[in-house]
């Protein structure tokens, strides 16, 4: 009965067009393939348990062979939101953008304007770091306490997003057992970030996003 | 006199091309970033907006909506769709209703531990942040159809996909070397 009630409801799901994805990877039609289309975010505590880690991943779905290829957009900032007092508004940002062979970080920093439309602090430049070559070991940059890396990395994503696929379209009741990676030899574009977390507020939490945002 | 002015005129022109040029020396070394930039994606939470908002134009909507902006436009969309994912939920291991686990979804950030152990869920810790190696989809698909003890449909709580293909390092940058 359950399982009838389970399948009835996959169906209905499927019939109303929701198409399942990834993590974020390919979810949206406007940003789909494109460098504003964020794939994944992941927030932990460093090495260094005084620090805090930001990674936000680009561009999903890269094969090995269109990975050298693939760039970070000159017109696309990436932006770090940092709640503070959880009430889900900004109280500070890291921000980055590449300009040539450079990936440019600034904060964190009070934002000049909280929501959809962002200013580059260049007043709060934190440090800029090369954009890794693919093949080649990665750059580090360590400036004002901070680190950075931009670059090419392994989808550290992992799930068998085909089986779900099939259980969503009720040729399936259930997941296989080994499942099957389905990102599993495929790359991203990652923006890394270290830094203290005593410049990420006082409070003992924080609410994290990320942000891509487009020149106008 | 005409050669007089001709020499200040030069001179004149001298002196701005090198203010020209001193200012290009300038822009190299500190680049433009003047300009406006407007979201076009938001992420925080693993495959929330893939699971929970319809394909299409919805999907890209959603990317554009700040988080605070999120609870009171989204919930009861997302309501809706884990009714629809699975017409049996009646609370997860969280103890939650619908209602509030789709509340807490709905706003989509991702909640960080300055002080305790950053992770997804760890058995232990929930919600404190998310590191490399958690297994997300699991968690989220636990919570999703694993009902109250997390032992309602077994087929559908786990992938079985349990861990990244490359090691992540211990060090900085952390995420492994491309394929």
């Amino acid at each position: 009965m359950k399982k009838t009630k389970i399948v009835l409801g996959l169906s209905l799901v499927a019939i109303t067009g929701l198409v399942f994805m990834a993590a974020d990877h390919i979810d949206a039609p406007a940003v789909t393939g494109n460098a504003s289309d964020i794939t994944d975010v992941y927030a932990f505590q460093g090495q260094d348990s005084n620090n805090m880690v930001f990674v936000v991943n680009t561009q999903g779905l890269l094969t090995p062979a269109g990975t050298a290829a693939a760039t970070f957009n000159e017109n696309v900032l990436q932006e770090i939101n940092i709640d503070t007092n959880g009430d889900n508004v900004e109280d500070l940002v890291i921000q980055a953008i590449r300009k040539g062979n450079d990936m440019y970080f600034f904060g964190p920093v009070a934002p000049g304007t909280t929501g959809v439309t962002s200013t580059v602090k260049t007043s709060a430049q934190a440090g800029k770091v090369k954009i890794s070559a693919y093949g080649s070991a990665p750059v580090i940059g360590s400036q004002n306490g901070m680190k950075f890396f931009a670059g090419p990395r392994d989808d550290p994503f992992f799930f068998d997003l085909g089986q779900f696929k099939s259980i969503l379209m009720g040729t399936a009741t259930g997941f296989n057992n080994p499942g099957t990676d389905s990102f599993a030899g495929t790359n991203v574009l990652s923006t890394i970030i270290e830094l203290p977390k005593s410049m990420l507020g006082s409070s003992s939490t924080i609410n994290v996003w990320a942000e891509t945002k487009q020149k106008q | 006199m005409k050669t007089n002015k001709y020499k200040i005129m030069t001179l004149s022109f001298l002196s701005i091309a090198a203010m020209l040029v001193s200012c290009n020396n300038d822009d190299s070394s500190s680049p433009d970033f003047t300009g406006n930039y407007v979201q076009q994606d938001q992420m925080a939470r693993p495959a929330i907006n893939t699971v929970f908002i319809a394909a299409g134009a919805p999907k890209d909507a959603f990317n554009s909506t700040i988080p605070s902006s999120m609870g009171a436009s989204y919930q009861s969309v997302f309501e809706a769709r884990l009714l629809a994912l699975n017409a049996g939920y009646t609370t997860n291991a969280l103890g939650q209703t619908a209602a509030q686990l789709t509340g807490l979804l709905a706003t989509d950030v991702l909640n960080v531990s300055k002080t305790a152990p950053t992770t997804f869920f760890d058995g232990t810790n929930v919600l404190t942040g998310r590191k490399a190696s958690d297994d997300v989809i699991d968690v989220e698909l636990l919570l999703i159809f694993g009902g109250p003890m997390g032992t309602s449909n077994p087929g559908l709580t786990s992938d079985n996909v349990n861990a990244n293909d490359k090691a992540f390092s211990t060090s900085f940058p952390y995420l492994a070397t491309a394929w």
